[in-house]
């Protein structure tokens, strides 16, 4: 069933590539090719794939408890947050709460994951800013 | 004798302190890599490539950095294969078919060294391998139009899905979406936007290294945190006994004709495209056991059965830096993120680059000799310290590895776009594993996908738009029919192959517990 639906969404993908291939503007110069016909192409190939995909399932592969999907899904809003706030807040603190965070939910004790998380935050700080001089985001407290 | 010479001037550029101690962190992170379960080669070129690049490094010590940790992951991945029965990567699978009987027996540190010993062997013939069959390749790919290319990138893609594949349509798949994510951007050669949906981030495309980083090391972490960080090897890497770390002479000379058969049958797996280094160590285990296995020792602990493997896999690793130097086309997953590292550097392999940059290519492989006796060294009296490694639980592994690649990216744009785009790139990495569909034809459209658009419409400019000037060279008709034959050949005997594989890993596994 997974394989059906993922057929579905590639044949989905492939008429959206070419539709917007066939969007893509012309310039007044330009070869004997153009720059549509590279693109519908692949579109082509990506749905031939997908129609075989589809027609043809594997079995299907076990997808993790509701529960665990969650997990997942909040560890990815997690690293989006950190991406966002990591010009805000600085580099030490940012990195320190996800690591923390990520400890914690790979079956760390709370209070551990903090500790860990300050110490691989400072830790990278240490090897990659201090030692190896590589820029990495400055918060308001310079760190 | 040409290359002797060049070979010499390698060695010149390559005998720096710095690029010494760059091999020298190299080859020890990667065999720590290597041997950590879940990290294999491709992940740690992968999260080590922004940061190579963000520090400002040349080509030629970068590439000595990654390729070291290249070689360093191929020799790590054994240790865990021998002592808790996981390959700490895909190519060591073989591995733990004798070498974790042996550790069983307590003779662990003998199959350590031994298997040392045999990666060298491996890794050192193969390297000799490269310097006299790489400058060949070379001059037949001068010879090469557009159109050739064209051919050869559609051969990369065709066989990248490997003999082994399970699902060619799952392979071109990935192979197809890798493509329509290079045509994201700026059209090189009319200049209109494509697929940009006026998105100014886009109109650059997307930033290879970002979908590499995404796909391979941060999508290990999802992988870990499904499984709620429970690593099976945790704590295990203690109670193996380890014995004796410096194998007998005797031992030696016991294995000597196995290693040097199997590194010639993994150098030629190397080469060829869509084999590598997995199917390198497995045809020199299959081979080793029907030629010299006539006591049926092979699978209980027989040091050849540890011996073949482990030389076919690194010579194997070897013989795929050829056609990714050579020709720009590589033939396994981490030569194609060492080839996003030249890319990045803004330098083309290909013929080219032995003409123009001759100074990376023998500085390079010069290093390879170095580091491989570094790996050496390192690998025999050190072995205790690299056990203790696979003692860090995953669940804090994994949290560092996640926040290196972020730290790698950020340095490269210091731009938030990009690390959503990265984490975008994770997820559907994810997705995709879950799904079976490989994930290093999408890699390697992402970085190959302009040059096959490009070569293509050189080739169309060139004829003036007749299609027919793709096959109208011999060599490209041969290159044609070699990519029909390695994609069609797959659906046909990739499932005798795989029952194959799975079976003697499954009787031998029972035969074990």
């Amino acid at each position: 069933m997974s394989d059906r639906v993922f057929g579905g969404i590639g044949l989905a993908l492939a008429l959206f590539i070419i539709w917007q291939a066939r969007l893509i503007e012309l310039s007044f110069i330009s070869d004997p090719v153009g720059p549509r016909t590279f693109p519908i192409i692949i579109g082509v190939v990506l749905g031939v794939s997908s129609l075989v995909i589809l027609l043809r399932p594997d079995a299907a592969p076990q997808w993790p408890r509701a529960a665990r999907l969650l997990e997942i899904a909040v560890s990815v809003a997690v690293m989006v947050a950190y991406a966002m706030l990591l010009p805000v807040v600085g580099f030490v603190v940012a990195t320190a709460f996800a690591a923390a965070f990520l400890t914690w939910r790979l079956g760390t004790k709370a209070l551990w994951s903090l500790a860990v998380g300050v110490l691989t935050s400072l830790g990278i700080y240490a090897v990659f800013h201090l030692i190896l001089g590589l820029s990495l985001a400055r918060g308001p407290l310079g760190f | 004798m040409d290359a002797l010479s060049s070979l010499v001037d390698g060695f010149a550029i390559a005998v720096t302190w710095q690029n010494l101690f760059l091999a020298l962190i190299g080859c020890f992170l990667g065999t720590v890599m290597g041997a950590l379960p879940g990290l294999g080669p491709s992940n740690g070129v992968a999260i080590l490539i922004p940061l190579a690049f963000s520090l400002g490094l040349p080509a030629t010590p970068a590439m000595i950095l990654l390729t070291s940790v290249y070689f360093g992951a191929m020799y790590g991945g054994r240790i865990s294969s021998i002592l808790l029965n996981i390959p700490g990567d895909e190519p060591a699978l073989m591995t733990t078919l004798d070498g974790y009987p042996m550790a069983q027996q307590g003779r662990g540190g003998e199959a350590l060294a031994l298997s040392g010993v045999a990666s060298f062997v491996g890794a050192f013939l193969s390297t000799w391998g490269l310097v006299f069959l790489a400058p060949q390749l070379v001059k037949l790919a001068l010879l090469f139009g557009p159109a050739e290319y064209f051919a050869l990138y559609a051969l990369a893609f065709a066989t990248l899905g490997g003999i082994a594949s399970k699902n060619q349509a799952k392979a071109a798949f990935a192979a197809a979406l890798g493509l329509a994510i290079a045509m994201i951007g700026v059209d090189g050669q009319t200049g209109v936007p494509r697929f940009t949906f006026g998105e100014v981030h886009l109109y650059d495309g997307i930033d290879f290294l970002v979908a590499i980083v995404g796909l391979f090391a941060l999508s290990e972490v999802f992988v870990f945190l499904e499984h709620g960080g429970t690593g099976a090897h945790e704590g295990q890497a203690g109670r193996a006994r380890i014995g004796r770390i410096v194998p007998s002479l005797s031992l030696l000379r016991h294995c000597t004709p196995t290693m040097l058969r199997a590194s010639v049958l993994g150098f030629i797996a190397g080469v060829l495209p869509g084999a590598g280094a997995s199917l390198g160590s497995f045809i020199s285990y299959s081979m080793e056991k029907r030629l010299v296995d006539r006591k049926g020792t092979f699978g209980t602990g027989d040091p050849r059965g540890v011996a073949a493997p482990e030389a076919g896999n690194n010579a194997a690793a070897g013989g795929a830096l050829v056609p990714m130097l050579a020709l720009g086309v590589p033939g396994s997953g981490t030569t194609a993120v060492l080839l996003a590292m030249l890319l990045a550097l803004n330098i083309t392999p290909g013929p080219l680059l032995f003409q123009k940059n001759p100074d990376v290519v023998w500085g390079l492989i010069a290093a390879l000799f170095i580091g491989n006796l570094m790996l050496l060294a390192m690998n025999i009296p050190m072995v205790g310290l690299f056990v203790r490694v696979l003692l860090i639980p995953a669940r804090i592994l994994m949290p560092v590895v996640a926040m290196v690649s972020f730290v790698g990216i950020y340095g490269i744009s210091g731009s938030s776009f990009d690390l959503l785009v990265m984490i975008g790139f994770g997820v559907l990495g994810w997705v995709l594993r879950k799904l079976d569909v490989p994930l290093v034809p999408i890699i390697l459209g992402v970085l190959l996908g302009n040059a096959t658009e490009a070569n293509l419409r050189r080739a169309m400019t060139i004829s003036d738009g007749d299609w027919s000037a793709l096959v109208q060279s011999p060599l490209s008709i041969v290159l044609w029919a070699i990519a029909i034959v390695g994609f069609v050949l797959p659906i046909v005997f990739g499932k005798v192959l795989r029952r194959r594989l799975s079976l003697r890993k499954d009787a031998e596994g029972a035969a074990v517990d």
